[in-house]
């Protein structure tokens, strides 16, 4: 893990939550929805937390978490590179894009980069099918793409990353 | 309420907002203030305009100038000749290349061929309204509806209207709304619920979202008629977390609905109470499955449930529970204000009223649409569509997603409806269009949802877990050249079983882009196969990549190049190594000469 999530201001916000959703029925999905924007992810720690507060099994809320791919165990890269693979993308050549990030950031799909900086994925339809094919590095949207806009792009995330926080 | 001599409209849809049309609101405010016409000229952001493929999309009322493609440095000259000057710049005007070459300026919304065709029902006030705004809505006739229902029709009334509307279900099962109503309003219990399936999922289909987006009260309305009609006091709306803007855009407005006491206690003075709450999804497409969405809501691992008991009688929390798709729901308060009459005159004898389609991949007109039941497929795609960009030949439009078919050529000439595109071997799903041309490799797309499908089985039952992925290994094989005649008769017997065993929808539509394609492109399998080819040119494994004499020498390609493998000297002939190389194609994007080909 490359930076510090469990910090106790963390914490604090999640017990916020937990006390905001508590008597509300079916509790969980708002509260790991929460804690995964608080955290960036929902590790270990914070499952027990939230299992020991909602008196629910641990076991339970892993498999909820693990369930969803919102949720993750390890929070994603400073960068996150998602290439759209809904169908409309993906008939505009979508795949060779990503292919080639793979390639040129050696991130495997669905992986971070050792130094925390990147993480690539395959997003479902993000709905901006009149821009395809598409992609996002995290806000920002980058449409209408061919397969020689890809180094331009992922230039401009490798030398500015020291002035801009992700 | 001040008069304002303009309005801009621009489009806060997810599209156009993708493509900046925040940053162009922003502009469009800071100008209009700059020159002190902010108390004549309101600029207004909306929902969805529906021709994605112009955006970011502003319209300029009360002319109606249609600007497409705006850049944010258009708005200086938009704000100092229309509204400083009030002369139109036709230099920005959206190009109808669809009407006669002497109308093709469209100076005024309205007359753009692409929206004269459609029939708004469900995206009546997408793109015209401030969504954010309850008083807009209400001034489109927003909760009049309700009104009427909550003040001179009982229940019974209510169903009445809605079975007699012929209203189907618009999430893709196509079950009749009315009934499905009326089972959860003849079950008894004192606690009854309302849902709606807003964790739209199929990739390509976005209309949901963009009714979420553009016209959210019109969801809280319809809600809660459906509430007085079944006896629920109590609405849940799962909605995806991907969509942000229409999350929030829904909670103002059921904010709005409780301080204007349209939704809460005793509604426009009646007994009657309803209330609303919105659930996140967390990113699985299985969610969608009514049952599955139950879970979900009650913070279960998102698996779907044997069915019966059928939500109408067990659903969240155990109590009956209505669940309606947003596009189904948006319909209704209309259906309420014209009479069910009204909606069942447009469609066909099984299929009624308009159903709103997106239209996305080969195609000129991306975006939007909304149609008559019954429309032609031709219409849609030539008419609406605007054909295919470049001169492609059309080859097949895919409707209903990982669980729907293609349609090809031969067909375009029926009527779409439930039971049509069903009897193709597709289905309506939940809207998705997405046309082909003949550059897409059927057996790569039949690859591809096969892919989607694995991934988002939930693993609950064998057949689906098991069987797509068996499916999956063998399209990979006859993708990558190494396919047997025979993988083509597994395909079909694991298809087969998988749809007659598999627990849910997922399982059961999941090898239909099979079968579909099979049953239309068995030739493009068999080249595969047998030939070792990929007629479309899509599939990596059966390509290779070559320089030919057209090339110059400019180098550009060994630069963009992310493995290195191209050789050659400036001015001099270039070469790639097949060994080495990764076909991504970055080479042949890139070349100005045009000297990369694919064998």
């Amino acid at each position: 893990m490359a930076k510090n999530i469990l910090t106790e201001e963390n914490f604090q916000k999640l017990h916020t939550v937990i006390e905001h959703y508590r008597h509300i029925q079916g509790p969980l999905m708002p509260i790991l929805n929460e804690a995964q924007v608080i955290f960036g992810a929902i590790p270990y720690e914070v499952q027990k937390v939230i299992s020991d507060e909602l008196n629910i099994p641990l076991a339970e809320i892993y498999g909820v978490v693990t369930f969803y791919s919102q949720f993750t165990l390890e929070p994603k890269g400073d960068y996150l590179i998602a290439v759209c693979l809904g169908t409309a993308c993906y008939v505009k050549g979508a795949q060779k894009l990503l292919d080639q990030i793979v390639t040129r950031l050696g991130v495997k799909v669905g992986e971070t980069s050792p130094d925390g900086r990147y993480s690539v994925e395959a997003t479902r339809c993000i709905g901006a099918c009149g821009l395809a094919p598409v992609l996002t590095v995290n806000n920002a949207v980058y449409g209408r793409l061919v397969e020689g806009d890809i180094q331009g792009i992922l230039e401009k995330y490798s030398k500015t990353s020291e002035e801009v926080s992700a | 309420m001040s008069l304002f001599r303009s309005h801009v409209l621009i489009c806060g849809g997810t599209g156009c907002t993708s493509s900046s049309s925040d940053k162009i609101e922003e502009r469009f405010k800071e100008l209009v203030a700059e020159q002190g016409l902010d108390q004549e000229v309101m600029v207004v952001r909306t929902g969805c305009f529906g021709l994605c493929e112009e955006g970011p999309i502003c319209i300029v009322h009360p002319e109606g100038s249609f600007y497409s493609r705006v850049k944010i440095e258009d708005v200086d000259t938009i704000v100092s000749e229309h509204l400083m000057k009030g002369r139109v710049v036709t230099s920005l005007l959206y190009r109808d290349k669809l009407a006669p070459p002497e109308h093709q300026l469209a100076t005024s919304f309205s007359e753009v061929t692409f929206y004269k065709m459609q029939h708004r029902v469900a995206l009546k006030n997408c793109g015209v309204i401030n969504p954010e705004v309850i008083e807009e809505y209400i001034a489109y006739d927003g909760y009049k509806a309700l009104g009427k229902v909550l003040t001179e029709m009982q229940p019974a009334d209510v169903l009445d209207a809605v079975k007699k509307s012929g209203l189907r279900g618009r999430g893709g099962g196509g079950f009749p709304t009315g009934i499905k109503w009326e089972f959860a309003a003849k079950t008894e219990g004192p606690i009854k619920y309302i849902g709606c399936n807003a964790d739209e999922g199929d990739p390509g289909a976005f209309m949901d979202r963009s009714i979420l987006e553009g016209d959210p009260h019109c969801l809280i309305e319809a809600m809660a008629i459906a509430g007085y009609a079944t006896g629920a006091e109590k609405g849940y709306v799962y909605i995806r977390a991907e969509y942000p803007i229409a999350v929030k855009r829904l909670k103002i407005a059921i904010e709005q609905a409780k301080e204007h006491g349209l939704l809460g206690r005793n509604i426009f003075g009646t007994d009657f109470s309803f209330d609303m709450e919105i659930r996140l999804g967390a990113g699985a497409f299985v969610c969608g499955e009514e049952t599955a969405l139950i879970a979900s809501i009650e913070g279960e691992r998102g698996m779907p449930r044997p069915k019966p008991p059928f939500p109408a009688h067990k659903g969240i929390f155990g109590k009956p529970t209505v669940i309606n798709n947003v596009e189904t729901f948006a319909n209704v308060p209309q259906i309420i204000l014209k009479g069910p009459e009204w909606y069942a005159s447009m469609g066909t004898e099984k299929s009624k009223g308009t159903k709103v389609f997106a239209l996305g991949g080969k195609i000129n007109n991306s975006g939007l649409i909304e149609i008559e039941m019954g429309t032609k497929l031709r219409h849609v795609i030539e008419d609406i569509g605007g054909g295919i960009p470049k001169g492609k030949k059309f080859k097949a439009v895919q409707t209903g997603g990982p669980s729907g078919g293609c349609i090809t050529a031969d067909h375009l000439d029926i009527p779409i409806d439930y039971d049509n595109l069903i009897s193709l071997g597709s289905m309506m799903g939940s809207g998705g269009m997405i046309v082909m041309d003949e550059d897409n490799c059927m057996v790569d797309i039949a690859r591809f949802f096969l892919d989607f499908t694995v991934d988002e089985s939930c693993g609950k039952c064998v057949p689906c877990r098991e069987g797509t992925r068996r499916m999956l290994e063998i399209l990979d094989r006859i993708t990558e050249g190494k396919g047997e005649m025979e993988d083509i008769d597994k395909l079909e017997r694991l298809a087969k079983n998988i749809k007659s065993s598999s627990l849910c929808g997922l399982g059961q539509t999941a090898p239909n882009p099979v079968l579909s394609t099979l049953r239309y492109f068995r030739t493009e399998y068999e080249a595969h196969i047998v030939g070792k080819t990929c007629p479309a040119g899509v599939c990596q494994a059966l390509l290779t990549y070559v320089i030919t004499d057209a090339c110059k020498g400019c180098t550009l390609c060994k630069k963009v190049c992310p493995v290195g493998c191209i050789t050659g000297e400036v001015k001099g002939l270039h070469h790639i190594d097949p060994d080495a190389c990764i076909k991504c194609g970055a080479c042949m994007s890139k070349c100005p000469f045009n000297a990369i080909i694919k064998k």
